[in-house]
């Protein structure tokens, strides 16, 4: 059997907690942000203004056809050059690897949170927005008062859950040598030649973050079925 | 008050209301009754642009509401409106259910909304249940906080689409109770419904609807007794002698 060494763990800890921070931060950020550009994005896709609709959908079927790995490839890459287009510098703009992941995280969640907020707007009943509007609410009072604190309270279980995924994605930012938590014990492991060891305690503490969180949703989500049941 | 000349509404090739006239003047109280699909929801909903029209056009209180420089949302403040299934708004309680729209719209401090809420809340005799959320009410309670919520906002007349049609039998009484005593108060209302024991009480005039366009429009006395139109007899008929 493997001789293997938990205590290379031990030592490694602050830089593997470092890392973590940096996975939770995204996550945090890419949710907050991913919300309001994914409200923002649902609404213009139900707006009767057509063309709204449409650059909105174009812009969600897009993002939710391509891999994240190739999105934040994408942005890594092409953003450097559209902003030194924008302010005319010769050279690509380099914006790092940590703006990068804030940035490609927010804009491909928005995508994703776009399309439960959406379904979260259709199922409140039409004549909720009737009855805002009759009370004198113009239209951004009655999605504010009215409509979306029903959407998001349907949607706070799915959003949440994606908000797992989105944990778990992070990871991909690897790819642009970005140090969150799995990078952090990848680069750990490598330099100290125990891969098993940090590969397992990464496995693990995902594991038990994603499924306290999940069981987090179920509960939540058993209390608003109650309640629903009840009203 | 509220003046409908013309009016016509398509949806798509289907023509829903049909060069309909009518006026409801201050203190009046005219009651639009008709078989469904009629199109008395759809003229109603009208009146405060909730449905767009085509052709023709409904002033209230001299506002066009078909006009599109017209400021909707402040017009539509003045005009108290009451759903068939109540709308209330179930992730507040009564009382801010009450008071958001004064607060919000009219601009009113918190405690003077409150306060207004509560005295309307009183008024329906649902005070006790101020603190308590639309879904732990019954649907004639619901009602009554929808009559109370459109009248926090001090309109200028009120508009009823079938507010008792999606209750029950027993709960009937106690909404329509409220809307006599508003009725006896000078409020401008105009209500679709067909509680003709209503109409009978209250109505200055019956309108009576069918395929869109409006049949009769005459004093409820003349409407019950010397219907003019064959549709509004057999209508009458059907509904008075269950």
């Amino acid at each position: 059997m493997m001789n293997l060494d938990y205590s290379v763990l031990l030592r490694a800890l602050p830089y593997l907690g470092e890392g973590l921070l940096f996975s939770l931060q995204i996550t945090l950020v890419a949710m907050a942000g991913g919300i309001v550009f994914g409200t923002l994005l649902a609404l213009a896709r139900l707006s009767r203004y057509k063309k709204l609709a449409t650059v909105a959908a174009g812009y969600v079927n897009l993002m939710r056809s391509i891999p994240l790995i190739l999105a934040i490839f994408w942005i890594f890459f092409l953003i450097p050059e559209i902003v030194a287009w924008l302010i005319g510098a010769d050279h690509p703009v380099q914006i790092g690897t940590t703006r990068t992941a804030f940035i490609a995280f927010t804009l491909f969640e928005a995508a994703y949170f776009c399309e439960v907020i959406r379904a979260g707007i259709l199922a409140v009943p039409r004549g909720q927005e009737g009855a805002g509007q009759a009370l004198g609410f113009t239209y951004a009072q009655n999605m504010r008062y009215v409509v979306l604190p029903q959407a998001f309270r349907a949607m706070i279980p799915v959003l949440l859950t994606q908000t797992i995924i989105l944990f778990q994605d992070t990871s991909l930012l690897y790819v642009i040598s970005a140090t969150d938590f799995l990078g952090a014990a990848s680069k750990v492991a490598q330099r100290d030649g125990r891969l098993v060891e940090f590969y397992t305690f990464a496995a693990l503490v995902y594991f038990a973050i994603c499924f306290t969180l999940s069981k987090v949703v179920k509960r939540y989500q058993a209390r608003l079925n109650k309640n629903v049941a009840h009203a | 008050m509220i003046k409908i000349d013309n009016v016509s509404k398509h949806y798509g090739p289907f023509q829903v209301l049909k060069n309909c006239s009518t006026e409801v003047k201050k203190g009046e109280v005219v009651v639009v009754c008709g078989p469904s699909g009629s199109g008395k929801s759809t003229l109603i909903k009208c009146v405060n642009a909730l449905e767009p029209f085509q052709q023709g056009s409904i002033t209230v209180s001299g506002v066009s509401v078909g006009d599109k420089k017209t400021n909707l949302p402040k017009l539509r403040a003045q005009v108290g409106m009451v759903f068939q299934h109540f709308e209330l708004f179930p992730h507040m309680s009564l009382t801010e259910n009450l008071a958001i729209a004064q607060i919000k719209v009219l601009g009113r401090r918190r405690e003077e909304a409150m306060d207004k809420g509560m005295k309307l809340l009183e008024r329906v005799g649902l005070k006790a249940h101020a603190h308590k959320y639309p879904g732990q009410l019954s649907g004639g309670q619901q009602q009554r906080v929808a009559i109370a919520r459109a009248l926090a906002m001090d309109p200028i007349c009120m508009l009823f689409d079938e507010p008792t049609s999606a209750l029950d039998p027993e709960m009937i009484n106690e909404v329509l109770d409220v809307m006599v005593e508003l009725a006896q108060e000078g409020m401008t209302m105009m209500c679709v419904t067909h509680e003709m024991g209503f109409a009978k009480k209250v109505a200055n005039r019956v309108i009576f609807m069918d395929q869109g366009e409006i049949i009769e429009d005459r004093e409820k006395h003349a409407f019950f007794e010397t219907p003019a139109s064959d549709r509004a007899q057999q209508f009458l008929s059907k509904i008075l002698t269950h």
